[in-house]
């Protein structure tokens, strides 16, 4: 019974439906918004379990056997990313009920917000390349609203960025399909990781190769691709930038994983060394502009394309350690930047600003906030015995087993860096005392409703206590991620499970 | 500028246009037409009667919110993706009614589909245009 494998597509789309019935009513949507994001997480927790124990699943959309029709397939990385986005799905629905103002969830922020999570959980889903274009246009159409719901004049700024620069990464990623399908007559991926190696012309699946990694490059955010990151992410409410920071670049990184482990393995000499280089200088640009901020969640904007490097660096490597590190990178990474951003909408509600200069002595009023900041910011560094730590250290030894020295040392500088940056937000926010004349529009905790205190935490502290769980228990984390990269390595299991019955 | 000629031609156009609107819907399947054009042609037939007499009366005869519309042509468009599964089948296999109906012609899924994105595409449309015209006046 495969199609429960469409359920974290089909689900998201009728809770989103059903929200449309009620579209006065507010608090009948949030209700609604939470509940189904639970039990999407509690389907993508069961999934998971069901993959992991019998091996990959394929659902044959439509009764068309592959290659000719549109297949969902879903290996172990596929599983990783859906539960992670059911998590933070969760996570941010229920930060939504504390933090997102009337205006927005008026003007249907929980519909989008379902459908985006609908079109992120499709591209990681699907085992079809033009599916996965249609499922990135899902989920870019709705994230283009949630960017620009609110109509701020900064809020648009940022969101003509996030469009065009993501419309001319679509329109490359269609160029690139094309060619493909030019040459092989086939789009399932499966299909494709057969007939490629058969090509007599090495050379245009190279270019081919470049037409994709430039597209998937400008979602992924990697080097010199990222303009558009920070200067969007920072403008929408929390709650929304929070699941874009942790999801979005994500899907990017998602589909180099697939494409570059399965498809264009031809030539990995050229391809992947590329990609280590670029892997490179998507750290450094990151953290070095990172550095330069005075902007809570600029500073971790440029963050997470400093943290994409390492993911990228994973899957540059081609080793079993080096992808297995990366998808674990993946992983711990999506939840320490949403939980990151969490805290700075918390500081934000109690402060009113996001600038590092205005704000102060968050520590000495709320201790538990800052122990809970200290988390996922430590974890970010790489500062064990947190989950940074190791995901950092499997990278970083695997790099060493492939010899790639200058990586390494990137990549402990970067670290470095991170860390240093980390501290920089800890003293100007929680440390420093507050400056007398940006201390008048604070409000402090007690004025806020309980249940928006509730709402607000709850979720900071779920997605710490994971970080924390991973951190100090990374066994049957790392072993789930060498599974997953046994399997994206010897992409054969892929091909079998696919076509299987049609060879 | 409200036309005598525009009015009394609404009056016999627009159950016109809707049976129409509705043929294209059937005629779908195999033939051009389908729930796209269909729901587009409705809401002409609509966005006419808008013309010749104003919001206010075209809400006299249409009084669904277009949102809800909308809404129940998504859900009946993305049941009929999940109704297979209920007969072991895969996400949006065809399921058909054996027998063929009069005038519908063969009944199964795909129409339950076209019939969802006929609803929606009239939703869109009249929510747009209504919105379009209630801030004008």
């Amino acid at each position: 019974m495969n199609s429960i494998l469409a359920m974290p597509v089909v689900f998201p789309l009728f809770i989103g439906i059903i929200m449309l019935f009620f579209w006065k009513h507010r608090s009948i949507q949030r209700i609604i918004n939470a509940l189904g994001s639970t039990i999407t997480l509690v389907l993508a927790i069961y999934l998971t379990w069901y993959v992991k124990t019998s091996g990959i699943q394929c659902l044959y959309i439509g009764a068309w056997k592959a290659p000719f029709g549109i297949i969902f397939t879903a290996d172990l990385l596929t599983m990783t990313m859906i539960l992670v986005s059911a998590i933070i799905g969760f996570a941010t629905s229920i930060y939504s009920l504390g933090t997102m103002d009337e205006t927005r969830e008026h003007f249907g922020y929980y519909p989008l917000l379902q459908i985006m999570i609908m079109g992120i959980n499709g591209s990681f889903m699907t085992g079809d390349l033009f599916n996965m274009f249609v499922w990135f246009e899902v989920l870019l159409i709705s994230s283009f609203s949630l960017v620009a719901l609110g109509g701020k004049r900064s809020q648009l700024e940022g969101a003509i960025k996030y469009v065009i620069l993501n419309l001319l990464s679509s329109s490359l990623f269609v160029v690139g399909v094309g060619i493909l399908y030019g040459i092989t007559g086939g789009l399932n991926m499966a299909d494709l990781a057969r007939k490629i190696p058969m090509l007599p012309n090495k050379g245009i699946v190279n270019v081919m190769a470049m037409f994709f990694l430039v597209s998937f490059g400008i979602k992924a955010a990697i080097f010199p691709l990222f303009f558009w990151l920070p200067a969007s992410y920072h403008t929408p409410p929390a709650a929304v930038s929070a699941i874009f920071a942790g999801m979005l670049t994500k899907v990017g990184v998602y589909a180099l994983f697939r494409v570059f482990t399965l498809i264009f393995v031809t030539d990995v000499a050229f391809t992947h060394t590329i990609i280590i280089i670029i892997a490179m200088l998507t750290m450094l640009s990151g953290v070095l502009g990172a550095a330069s901020q005075m902007e809570f969640r600029r500073i971790l904007s440029f963050h997470i394309i400093s943290q994409i490097g390492y993911m990228i660096l994973g899957l540059g490597l081609m080793t079993p350690l080096g992808i297995a590190g990366g998808v674990f990178y993946i992983f711990h990474h999506i939840i320490v930047k949403t939980n990151l951003f969490f805290v700075s909408g918390v500081v934000n509600e109690l402060k009113g600003t996001y600038l590092l200069k205005k704000l102060g002595g968050v520590l000495k009023l709320y201790p538990l906030l800052g122990l809970l900041f200290l988390i996922p910011a430590l974890s970010l560094g790489g500062v064990p015995p947190l989950s940074g730590f190791w995901a950092k250290y499997t990278v970083a030894v695997a790099a060493v087993e492939k010899g790639e020295y200058l990586a390494l040392a990137v990549s402990l500088f970067v670290g470095l860096l991170t860390l240093f940056s980390m501290i920089k937000i800890w003293n100007e926010v929680f440390w420093k005392e507050q400056k007398a004349e940006f201390a008048a529009e604070q409000q402090t905790l007690r004025q806020l409703p309980k249940f928006k205190i509730a709402m607000m935490f709850a979720p900071i502290i779920f997605l710490a206590a994971i970080t924390l769980f991973i951190g100090l228990n990374p066994e049957p984390f790392l072993n789930y991620a060498n599974e997953a990269a046994h399997q994206l390595l010897n992409p054969s299991i892929y091909i079998n499970a696919v076509l299987g019955g049609a060879q | 500028m409200r036309s005598i000629i525009l009015r009394t031609m609404t009056m016999y156009l627009l159950p016109l246009l809707l049976i129409f609107s509705v043929f294209l819907l059937f005629r779908g399947h195999n033939h051009p037409g389908g729930g796209f054009v269909g729901g587009l042609v409705a809401s002409a037939a609509y966005s006419l009667y808008l013309l010749g007499f104003g919001i206010d009366k075209v809400k006299t005869i249409f009084r669904l919110q277009p949102i809800k519309v909308l809404a129940f042509g998504l859900f009946l468009a993305a049941s009929s993706t999940v109704f297979p599964i209920l007969f072991g089948k895969p996400l949006m296999t065809g399921v058909w009614y054996e027998h063929k109906l009069p005038i519908v012609g063969s009944l199964g899924t795909p129409t339950v589909f076209d019939t969802g994105v006929y609803f929606t595409v009239l939703g869109v449309t009249l929510n747009i245009i209504f919105t379009l015209f209630e801030d004008k006046e």
